[in-house]
């Protein structure tokens, strides 16, 4: 049975959920409850006596290092998806925060489980910043196929044939076929998949031969002739029929086409949209308990960063979800539970000798970074990075490509701190250090990534590994030996140390998935 | 193709900035921001200070980027953003000026970068609902008629990049303050406070140091979203009305 729970608007729900949340926080300013603190960037926690007492932050225009201490640390702040260089997420978004909090003890819960959504606009050339995601909405009345002969593909890649002129028989329109139940709203990872066997197997259809067409002149037909029958035109000619399905799917992502059109000169209403799988979320993260406390006492993780809400596969809308529980639902009262111990213990002082020691090893990483003045920008860093990522700990993985990657990242973290290049001076506004300190910390996380998925011996939700799949290619998991959160804890210089948290299926059976 | 960059360049707010040229070889392909980060590596290779210029979602909806590109906030094209203007919209051979936001509401922080926290300061003054989360009535409860719906909508989807204060000859930023206005008066939790929230954002408004509107309509002209400028007529006078009504 399919229901409907989420909504929609106009393809700019999670940003007019955003703009809400961010009138209700500007309401609390007003109010003298909450001071905010723009253009400040955590670069690491502080503990006294085992308990998360404060964070030392740059404050990025002036570059000088800020103490702030608190009864407690809450972290909203998001995913690690730009690990892998070209993701959908914003360019600032980055695992700092996060793994600060690891370098000083928290777990890290399975952080091999990565999101890649399926409908993305491909990549267009080595200069690519990062990738646009196109709704997941589309999907409602797109149809993705590729050319069922090589030949075709050919000719659609020289631009001697135009995809919307190729007959249907000649067509594989492979989620109907492979889904029949599902078709084109299988879940993000059986759709992402999917495309990779396609065009890995020399199907795709632009020049990199990465990409698949999402197709909606039959949705345009099918809302045209309704709106012909609604209107009571009979006998309506083909043109006026196009015309007026044109208009519904106008309504329905009028902004999405037109987002297309500008990303990639296209007219999607006329010829096929391009689109390819990106990285878009990461599942995994800080480990949290029920009231979202980490193991650092003290210590909270809301959102995105935290491992908590999503499994192996996060569903559509369900991020937004998160944030709106996690942020309104649970930490106001389970935060309240965590102080209520701390009641008699007085307010926290920066001047504390733990605040002046992190303080100092800070300081430290932000010289040790501008003075290796080597002769790689951060950008290539990162960008080299993301390729391992993508290549050995992307769609599909395997224990040959994990064990490769993870040697190629020690590598290449020794040469960033040996060759790197930042401009500049730390006492400044200076957006490459804040980059440089963001790369350093995503290698760690990659690191950790690997390990995670080199581990799970098992295909489970965004986590595929080739050895462990179906004759029909569908993931296959292990049950019996996995059913677990894989909670990392880091060691430098070493392998990072596993610990389990039993997974219990108490009112749900643990059941396969089946979209056929 | 081959273009040249006359750009901005100013190292701290209370530095004198100046017009630098720079060479660059860019593909049509790329996104303008995306020749910024390609000008970018090659100055920081050469041991050269990088261009600073705001960005963080790149698809056109968090309002973080925005220069003006050869006179024109967010560049030529119509309803875009400066992240989402790609390069084929040039030709080979183009001199290309580039400078950030101009208003003394928006002091410069470096090059491209301004300092736009003047319009928190607004939304702070008034731009919200007076209810706390988790206690309100479920909004989809409240029928709203349908073009009401898309009024506010059409006013919601500011992203409060400040391309309308840039445009302006007065660096008014009376479009986003009436959006903002806007979106809350057509929406019945927002309609209680419509007196108290127009009058006191349009007083943080001129606090702040924006000029005044003057009907030249610029700021639609160049808005990113296609916010209406009928959003100043309702502000207007949904001022007008208050400040007779008023008991403050």
């Amino acid at each position: 049975m399919q229901v409907s729970r989420t909504f929609y608007a106009r393809g700019q729900t999670g940003q007019q959920l955003l703009i809400g949340a961010y009138q209700a926080l500007s309401r609390q300013i007003a109010l003298g409850s909450v001071v905010m603190y723009n253009r400040h960037e955590m670069l690491d926690l502080v503990m006294i006596d085992g308990k998360a007492r404060g964070i030392i932050v740059r404050n990025l225009l002036t570059g000088k290092l800020e103490r702030f201490a608190a009864h407690c640390v809450i972290l909203a702040t998001g995913g690690y998806g730009n690990v892998f260089y070209l993701s959908t997420n914003a360019m600032g978004c980055n695992v700092t925060a996060a793994w600060r909090a690891v370098k000083r003890g928290a777990l890290m819960a399975n952080p091999c489980y990565t999101q890649i959504h399926p409908t993305c606009i491909p990549v267009s050339g080595e200069y690519q910043s990062k990738l646009t995601l196109m709704s997941e909405s589309l999907r409602n009345d797109g149809r993705v196929w590729v050319p069922k002969d090589k030949k075709d593909v050919e000719a659609i890649r020289s631009g001697n044939l135009a995809a919307q002129d190729l007959p249907e028989d000649r067509r594989d329109y492979y989620l109907e076929r492979r889904y029949p139940a599902f078709g084109n709203l299988v879940p993000r990872d059986v759709a992402s998949r999917a495309a990779k066997v396609v065009c890995d197997d020399g199907l795709g259809v632009n020049k990199s031969g990465l990409a698949v067409f999402l197709d909606f002149a039959e949705a345009i037909q099918r809302y045209g002739k309704s709106e012909a029958h609604a209107k009571g035109i009979e006998n309506a000619n083909p043109a006026a029929i196009i015309k007026l399905g044109e208009k519904v799917i106008e309504t329905k992502y009028g902004n999405l086409f037109e987002m297309y059109e500008k990303i990639t000169g296209e007219n999607p209403y006329k010829t096929p949209m391009m689109i390819y799988p990106a990285v878009h979320y990461t599942m995994g993260g800080l480990w949290v308990d029920y009231n979202l406390e980490t193991n650092i006492p003290g210590l909270f993780a809301l959102g995105e960063c935290n491992f908590s809400d999503h499994g192996a596969n996060r569903l559509g809308a369900s991020a937004l979800m998160q944030g709106l529980a996690d942020g309104y639902f649970v930490i106001p009262y389970t935060v309240g539970t965590y102080l209520a111990a701390d009641i008699r213990t007085p307010s926290i002082s920066t001047n504390h000798d733990a605040f002046a020691k992190v303080e100092q090893e800070v300081n430290d990483r932000l010289n040790k970074l501008l003075s290796v003045k080597g002769s790689q920008t951060v950008e290539q860093f990162h960008r080299r990075l993301g390729m391992i990522m993508w290549d050995h700990c992307g769609m599909s993985r395997t224990a040959e490509g994990l064990s490769k990657a993870k040697t190629m990242i020690q590598e290449l973290r020794s040469e960033y701190w040996n060759d790197v290049i930042v401009p500049g001076e730390q006492n400044e506004f200076n957006p490459e250090l804040e980059k440089a300190m963001r790369v350093a910390d995503f290698m760690e996380m990659g690191e950790m990534m690997v390990e995670d998925a080199l581990h799970r011996n098992e295909s489970c939700g965004g986590h595929f590994r080739e050895e462990y799949q179906t004759p029909e290619g569908e993931a296959l998991r292990n049950d019996a030996d996995f059913t677990y959160v894989a909670a990392w804890e880091w060691r430098d210089d070493q392998d990072s140390v596993l610990h389990q948290e039993p997974l219990k299926f108490e009112k749900v059976e643990l059941k396969t998935r089946s979209y056929k | 193709m081959k273009l040249t960059l006359k750009i901005w360049r100013q190292k701290n707010t209370n530095s004198h900035g100046k017009f630098e040229n720079y060479q660059i070889t860019a593909d049509t392909h790329m996104s303008f921001l995306e020749m910024l980060d390609v000008l970018n590596q090659d100055l920081i290779e050469q041991g050269k200070d990088p261009v600073a210029f705001e960005h963080d979602c790149r698809e056109g909806i968090c309002g973080a980027c925005g220069v003006v590109i050869d006179g024109r906030p967010h560049g030529v094209l119509k309803g875009t953003t400066t992240c989402q203007l790609h390069m084929r919209f040039f030709k080979d051979g183009d001199t290309i000026t580039i400078e950030p936001w101009r208003a003394s509401a928006f002091p410069v922080i470096k090059d491209l970068v301004v300092d736009r926290s003047a319009f928190d300061r607004i939304i702070q003054a008034g731009g919200y609902v007076s209810v706390n989360t988790g206690q309100a009535q479920d909004g989809n409860a409240i029928p709203i008629e349908r073009d009401t719906a898309a009024k506010a909508f059409d006013a919601a989807a500011c992203i409060g990049c400040g391309a309308c204060v840039a445009a302006c000859p007065n660096a008014s930023a009376m479009l986003f303050v009436s959006a903002k206005v806007s979106h809350l008066f057509h929406l019945p939790q927002g309609k209680v406070e419509d007196e108290s929230r127009v009058m006191s954002m349009v007083t943080q408004m001129d606090k702040e140091g924006f000029g005044n509107c003057s009907n030249v309509y610029a700021c639609e002209a160049e808005c990113p979203k296609e916010i209406s400028v009928e959003n100043i007529a309702l502000m207007n006078r949904r001022f007008i009305k208050s400040s007779l009504t008023s008991n403050k």
